[in-house]
């Protein structure tokens, strides 16, 4: 009886948080004339398939829109701010953790706090910044804004890593022989490299799913990422093709959420910033 | 090799008092022990000789240079083995060993061979190829020894290097390790909490305490002469026992303690001996094989509740029934006395 | 001759020089633009020129007269604490049945973090559709089910449409309060909950009387950066309604974009946006007293 109410529970969650993604797979690969009933004909059933299923949206999305473009513009937003952000954030949570004493710990805190400054209450500010730059309407200005967002949570969430690795390895280093700056060069970086993997993957994510600066900066569809292009530019005039757009909407969703699920309890542990103890 | 010198060194985190105000000389080729419970400040203390923490005042001399201020841990001459033995993981025991002799640039084929020298003494060559992970706990501690050993350090600093082994294997290895000291010849600190390794290890510990040293001296020494009741009681298993004996030939508020195996039944003693005598009130018996235990309180004593232990060897068969009072006796010449007010050694 | 410490061996010098990018850009790009989103918002700056002129609180003024910004204010509240006491609830049961070990868990795991992987924008086209006035599923399926005789046009009603956006908004972040309040559940020793069974506690009890003070910490950091997730997020009302229908679903990030960035505007939107500032203060507050318990606890 227990069991029956854990399943049913669980179920129930599965099917809320699933639906829309089950809606998106179904409406893909459905057929027009099977997409476009009204739900108030209840003789056709939409959570079927009534017809064969179809590759016509895919084919489109594909060949017809500017998506792949997008793809490639998000690619290219992705691999520059993760290489920013490795370069700025290891380094950074690295001597907090390490080499800032006392006060590394507080001074992380601020940092981590600027995190919560979201991008609405920037946008303004920084659509000025960005046109004074001349950047406006380029990749370039959101690879130098994107940073923003996952310095301070990445800085943050190196620092919390490396206070779970035991510092003896790197102090043993210095009585080994190695000066401070040879133990950083040498022997630490061997020991950051899950920390360093956890914030490639949440640069890489929150990239993805970046949907605010890029409305703001971006006017022409060519230059738009992947969030930005399926939403806005998808729609021609007032014509939605509801089948391209969830078709793209599920090719970018599953590797994400693949992503997610293998990395999304380190992420759990910056997030709860100690109130939960490992 | 070296000796070391500590004045007045002192280290603050903070308003607490880690390190507060210590004077020690470490005699070369020594085997020091700082023995202390968790907080006394003796780990801290190492980690100043090793570089680790800058000292906030006083100075250290390690072989007659003073190294406190702006000597870098890989220039003092020291080799540290530490209580997780600090292997890193990524590496195979040989390069765990071999990265101190990587560090001073030495030529490949010299680096083989002290290597093998080192795994040789420890008994480790057939481990060379594996990595720390697929070692026991007695095995990562040898290898992290030789990695200390291969540097041909002026002093070794240990920190717990035996806390992490299982009770079996640390009496043999705490053998290997007095044995390996004495065959080199090199000084040694070693920091520990347990009483037992530093009487067995040391040529001299170092009794620590909330930062400052309470005394110094031969494991006989500390055991026999405790300067206060602090080291009294913290040597020794069980603790030395205090009264106040509220005895007319004593200044007032002075305690008299004597060690749990000099209290024994008056009956066993010759008859030429000066002889303090007890009455024991005994509450019960514990059998531990080679000993026994009688709890219970001396009628004699200010607080008569307080609880006494006397320490029985086996080849005293007499029996001690509970719940009675028994003549017991102490040899005066055993007896220590203390001032109750500062914990202080008083003369007899 | 012993060598002396030298530029390697600094830590405070080789801590900064590390430090320094990441100080730098959060200075120059968060901190700057922060002070300057507020300034702007006493300005009559507008997009299309460089001028910039004192407005005094002219932009506050004209806002607090404007009754879509005082709806928009309204909304973002209600949008926000509806959603997340649905998170909540939510959240806490589903921890519940994901605690246990099931039968194709991994797999259900992996399908209720979708939502929070998925990008937002991704996620609003696919409710859009999902909501959609004469194609939406959710009439078909409350029509054949015989629970539904007229018809909802869901983005179409100010209230409805607030409701459909309070959805999308708790369906969004519960997947993540549920990890969050997952990982406060395995960190209650088990020997409380066990001594808690001893001591006769049944579930009920034990949920109520032990668990969920324990969870109280982890539950409070799931809620406050909810509470930042939502009343700050652009996206979902942007896409599902666009402030419509007639103004009456903004929410501040959407009105601040449409007046501040469309309507070239600056002023007037950073002012709106700095409306946000007080969710922020208070969770940013929240937040540090959590921490500092937390490091008091670690002690």
């Amino acid at each position: 009886m227990k069991r029956v109410a854990l399943y049913a529970a669980a179920l129930g969650f599965v099917v809320f948080a699933g639906f829309p993604f089950y809606w998106m797979l179904v409406t893909t690969f459905k057929q027009n004339r099977d997409l476009y009933v009204g739900a108030s004909d209840l003789s056709h059933i939409p959570w079927i398939f009534n017809d064969p299923p179809t590759l016509e949206h895919v084919k489109l999305l594909f060949g017809q829109t500017d998506f792949p473009r997008w793809v490639l513009n998000t690619l290219l937003v992705v691999a520059a701010v993760v290489v920013i952000t490795v370069a700025v954030a290891v380094p950074a949570g690295y001597s907090l953790a390490r080499l800032a004493g006392r006060w590394g710990e507080r001074m992380g805190m601020g940092i981590f706090f600027t995190y919560l400054i979201p991008p609405t209450l920037l946008f303004v500010p920084f659509s000025r910044l960005v046109s004074l730059l001349g950047l406006q309407n380029s990749l370039a200005s959101l690879i130098l804004i994107y940073p923003t967002m996952t310095i301070p949570f990445c800085t943050w969430l190196v620092m919390g890593f490396l206070r779970s690795v035991p510092w003896e390895i790197e102090e043993q280093a210095m009585i080994d022989g190695y000066s401070r700056l040879a133990v950083i060069l040498k022997v630490a970086p061997r020991l950051i490299v899950p920390g360093i993997l956890t914030v490639v993957v949440f640069s890489f994510t929150l990239v993805m799913q970046e949907f605010v600066y890029a409305l703001t900066f971006i006017s022409s569809v060519e230059k738009m990422t992947v969030s930005l292009g399926v939403p806005i530019a998808l729609v021609r005039g007032d014509v939605y093709h509801w089948g391209a757009l969830m078709a793209a909407a599920l090719f970018i969703s599953i590797p994400l959420a693949i992503v997610y699920n293998l990395f999304i309890d380190r992420f759990i542990q910056g997030f709860t910033m100690g109130a939960v103890k490992g | 090799m070296a000796g070391i010198e500590i004045r007045s060194l002192r280290k603050q985190f903070g308003d607490l008092h880690a390190v507060d105000g210590v004077d020690l000389s470490i005699r070369d080729g020594e085997f020091l022990v700082l023995l202390g419970s968790s907080g006394s400040g003796k780990t801290t203390l190492l980690r100043m000789i090793a570089g680790l923490e800058r000292p906030t005042a006083g100075e250290i001399h390690i072989g007659g240079e003073r190294v406190d201020g702006d000597v870098p841990p890989r220039a003092r001459g020291i080799a540290m083995v530490f209580q997780s033995y600090a292997l890193y993981p990524h590496r195979t025991v040989f390069k765990n060993i071999a990265f101190p002799l990587e560090a001073v640039r030495t030529p490949r084929k010299q680096i083989e061979e002290k290597v093998r020298w080192a795994a040789d003494m420890f008994s480790i060559t057939r481990y060379l190829d594996r990595y720390p992970r697929q070692l026991s706990g007695g095995e990562r501690q040898r290898v992290a020894l030789c990695r200390a050993l291969v540097r041909d350090p002026k002093v070794f600093l240990l920190d717990e290097p035996l806390a992490n082994l299982d009770a079996k294997l640390r009496n043999t290895a705490r053998d290997d390790l007095k044995r390996f000291q004495r065959r080199i010849q090199t000084t040694t600190v070693y920091v520990t909490h347990d009483q037992v390794e530093a009487m067995g290890l040391g040529d001299r510990i170092v009794v620590m305490e909330h930062g400052k040293v309470r005394q110094v001296g031969t494991p006989q020494e500390v055991y026999e002469d405790p300067v206060d009741t602090f080291v009294a009681t913290f040597v020794g298993q069980p603790p030395m026992n205090l009264l106040d004996l509220r005895d007319a030939s004593l200044p007032a508020g002075t305690l008299v303690g004597f060690r749990p195996e000099h209290l024994l039944p008056r009956s066993v003693f010759g008859p030429g001996e000066d002889l303090r005598t007890l009455r024991f009130s005994v509450r019960r018996v514990e059998y531990l094989g080679s000993d026994r235990y009688v709890y219970g309180s001396v009628l004699e004593s200010a607080a008569p509740d307080a609880t006494v232990i006397a320490k029985l060897p086996a080849n005293i068969a007499l029996a001690i029934p509970e719940g009675e009072t028994h003549e017991f006796a102490v040899p005066r010449r055993l007896l220590r006395y203390f001032d109750a007010a500062t914990g202080l050694r008083r003369p007899p | 001759m012993t060598p002396r410490r030298t530029l390697a061996d600094r830590e405070e010098v080789l801590g900064g020089v590390m430090l320094a990018p990441a100080l730098a850009y959060v200075i120059l790009l968060v901190g700057v633009p922060f002070v300057l989103a507020i300034v702007l918002s006493f300005s009559d700056a507008t997009a299309g020129s460089l001028r910039f002129g004192w407005a005094g609180l002219r932009n506050y003024a004209a806002i607090l007269a404007d009754p879509i910004f005082l709806r928009a204010l309204r909304n973002t509240a209600v949008v926000t604490i509806g959603s997340q006491v649905l998170v909540v609830v939510l959240a806490t049961a589903a921890a519940q049945v994901f605690r246990t070990t099931f039968r194709g868990k991994r797999f259900a795991r992996f399908v209720l973090l979708l939502p929070w992987a998925v990008p937002v924008s991704l996620a609003a086209i696919a409710w859009t559709w999902i909501f959609d006035s004469t194609f939406s599923v959710i009439n078909w399926t409350l029509k054949a089910a015989g629970l539904l005789h007229g018809w909802l046009y869901w983005l179409g009603e100010p209230g409805l449409a607030l409701l459909a956006i309070i959805i999308v908004q708790a369906w969004r972040i519960f997947p993540f309060a549920t990890v969050i309040v997952l990982a406060g559940l395995s960190s209650i020793p088990q020997e409380i909950v066990e001594a808690a069974i001893v001591d006769g506690a049944g579930f009920w009890r034990r949920l109520f009387q032990v668990e969920l003070p324990l969870l109280l910490p982890v539950v409070t950091v799931a809620v406050l950066f909810g509470v930042v997730y939502t009343a700050t997020d652009l996206g979902v009302v942007y896409i599902l309604t666009g402030g419509g229908p007639a103004n009456t679903t903004h929410v501040l990030p959407t009105l601040a974009f449409q007046r501040g960035i469309l309507g070239a505007d600056l002023g007037q939107g950073a002012a709106i946006a700095v409306f946000l500032l007080p969710f922020l203060i208070v969770v940013a507050i929240a937040m540090l007293r959590l921490a500092r318990r937390a490091e008091v606890g670690a002690r």
